[in-house]
């Protein structure tokens, strides 16, 4: 149901886009997701503009357009839930066919808003990865607390992010131990040990075992903290105001953006 | 069940964006006033728990494995406001880093998981043990069923967005979300059902602390929903119709008619195999959880009025 990756996604190289303010990165992408959700099926010139606009950041950002795809295709499995819009879509029928005792028919504009949901999909996963790879967290964090998420909301962030991959190491090590102590469930054609229910068992004492050493870590950290001067109270560097150098993208970017929006619209 | 962009019409999206941001505002505000101050780095590390969590799968069948989502979990041990607040954390993070579910989506995705997870898991849970307090079984099972229907109506109300954004006709999406996610909840429910009796034997404060009952509204706000959800998901589905009419009620189909932002869509009869099927599946799924839910009122009241009476 889900996939994880447990590698930071942020690549550490030098290109226009790394240099980039954080809160425009931010403010850009947040946009172009807007954007995209905003625009009407079958806007076709506007999703190649957007696209266009994509593959830019993409190729700007020394990420490269190939690692940008492949790593944006995450979604669309998920794209089967839109599937059945290709048959009950209002309008005329292309073609009808046979499936067993049903006729199925492919309906023009069912295919258009198929397509559609594709397309955007696609192209907002382009920019989130496009974002977070040229992005450390630590200045993710900053232009969101520029933007007006909640302090403490970003601080919890933070915290979460230092003990993330710690934790997920954790787990990864728990999971290797099991493995080791019974049959390795991915060997095909072999049965799995156990019942159903035996398998979860051990499974949510995994859980309450990480959630207890994680609940014990957290009471550490936070004793560490307090003796190095914790009050309760967050502080975060401020960022300096934006130079021309990050305007001029600023502008352009959400001009694209509005043309996109306007062209697709508009036509 | 992690919506990506691109998925939801605007009309859809951008509101529970704000139900979201509203809701983890207010408990944003509420666990602030009531933590001891000291706890507020703990949710921090407990969220990377629970993403770290989620990756504790085990095998099923076929190759298939499930795993945790974990908002039950957190709000049988911490209550749902701080379930709500750890939840969205964890959402945000994997939406904005590892692009498991969309950024504008996330609102819908915090909802689904998080909120309407928590507030389900509470109902179940304060129901349970309000009924059938001091007996072996009520604690496990109370877990149990918390998990599996946080699961389930999370996976309602996703199908119920999707439908809404007019990408799959009601009586398609429904049950197929609510009939697999029926089979994945119980994998949460036994996951939550033993990692709370895990804990409840290594911890015991941790667990038993919470008291049942404190505050009435909060569950019955978390019973309003799971019953709307479950009474919209019959009339979705059985009649094409139902839920335009509930959407002309609310008034938000207005905003469908010349508007250029509104997808909501019409809901012609689909050509798609057996929506009778379909129908009655998604039927009796709603049924049988309202009528456990009545039924669950109705005893409720009854054992509180004889417990009256004894005094």
């Amino acid at each position: 149901m889900t996939h994880f990756h447990f590698h930071d996604p942020y690549q550490p190289l030098d290109s226009p886009v790394h240099r980039l303010d954080p809160r425009v990165k931010l403010v850009l992408a947040l946009g172009f997701i807007l954007t995209a959700t905003l625009l009407p099926a079958g806007a076709w010139l506007s999703y190649a503009l957007m696209g266009a606009a994509a593959w830019t950041g993409a190729h700007l950002s020394g990420l490269g357009i190939r690692r940008v795809l492949r790593r944006s295709m995450l979604a669309l499995p998920f794209v089967l839930a839109a599937l059945p819009v290709i048959f009950t879509a209002p309008g005329p029928s292309w073609f009808t066919f046979p499936l067993g005792p049903w006729q199925v028919s492919v309906r023009g504009e069912g295919v258009i808003r198929f397509l559609s949901v594709l397309l955007k999909s696609w192209l907002s996963m382009q920019i989130a990865v496009i974002l977070v790879g040229t992005t450390a967290f630590p200045d993710l964090l900053t232009a969101m607390r520029a933007i007006g998420v909640p302090r403490f909301l970003v601080m919890t962030f933070g915290l979460m992010w230092r003990y993330l991959f710690l934790l997920v190491d954790e787990a990864l090590r728990m999971l290797r131990a099991r493995e080791a102590r019974s049959v390795a469930p991915e060997i095909p054609g072999r049965r799995v040990g156990g019942t159903l229910a035996w398998r979860a068992r051990v499974t949510g004492q995994m859980v309450g075992t990480l959630f207890l050493r994680t609940l014990e870590r957290g009471e550490r950290i936070y004793m560490a903290m307090v003796a190095r001067g914790y009050d309760g109270e967050v502080r975060m560097l401020s960022m300096p105001s934006l130079s021309y150098r990050d305007l001029a993208p600023l502008i352009g970017g959400l001009l694209v953006l509005l043309g996109a929006l306007l062209l697709g619209w508009m036509f | 069940m992690h919506i990506p962009d691109g998925f939801l019409s605007p009309s859809v999206a951008l509101p529970l964006w704000g139900v979201s941001a509203g809701v983890s505002g207010y408990a944003l505000r509420r666990v602030s006033r009531e933590l001891a101050e000291h706890e507020t780095p703990v949710i921090g590390v407990v969220a990377a728990g629970i993403f770290a969590a989620q990756m504790l799968n085990f095998p099923i069948a076929g190759g298939t494995s499930g795993h945790l989502i974990g908002t039950a979990l957190a709000t049988l041990l911490f209550g749902p406001w701080v379930a709500i607040l750890i939840m969205t954390c964890v959402l945000s993070i994997q939406a904005l880093v590892f692009q498991d579910g969309g950024l504008i989506a996330l609102g819908a995705n915090i909802f689904n998981m998080g909120v309407l997870g928590a507030l389900v898991a509470y109902a179940v849970d304060q129901t349970l043990r309000g009924l059938f307090g001091g007996r072996r079984w009520t604690r496990p099972a109370a877990a149990f069923l918390a998990g599996w229907a946080a699961v389930v109506m999370g996976a309602l109300a996703t199908g119920l967005e999707l439908a809404l954004s007019g990408l799959a006709p009601a009586n398609v999406v429904l049950p197929a979300m609510g009939g697999i996610h029926a089979l994945i909840g119980v994998v949460e429910g036994l996951i939550t059902m033993s990692a709370a009796a895990f804990l409840a034997t290594v911890r015991r404060e941790l667990v038993a602390e919470r008291p049942v009952a404190g505050r009435i509204p909060l569950w019955i706000a978390g019973l309003a929903m799971t019953l709307i959800l479950t009474l919209l998901a019959p009339i979705a589905s059985s009649d094409p119709d139902g839920l335009e009419r509930v959407a002309e009620d609310l008034g938000f189909i207005q905003a469908a008619r010349p508007s250029p932002l509104s997808l909501l869509p019409d809901y012609a009869i689909p050509g798609l195999p057996n929506p009778a099927l379909a129908t009655i599946l998604a039927g009796v799924l709603g049924a049988l959880l309202v009528f456990g839910l009545v039924m669950a009122l109705w005893l409720g009241r009854r054992a509180r009025r004889s417990e009256k009476a004894s005094r």
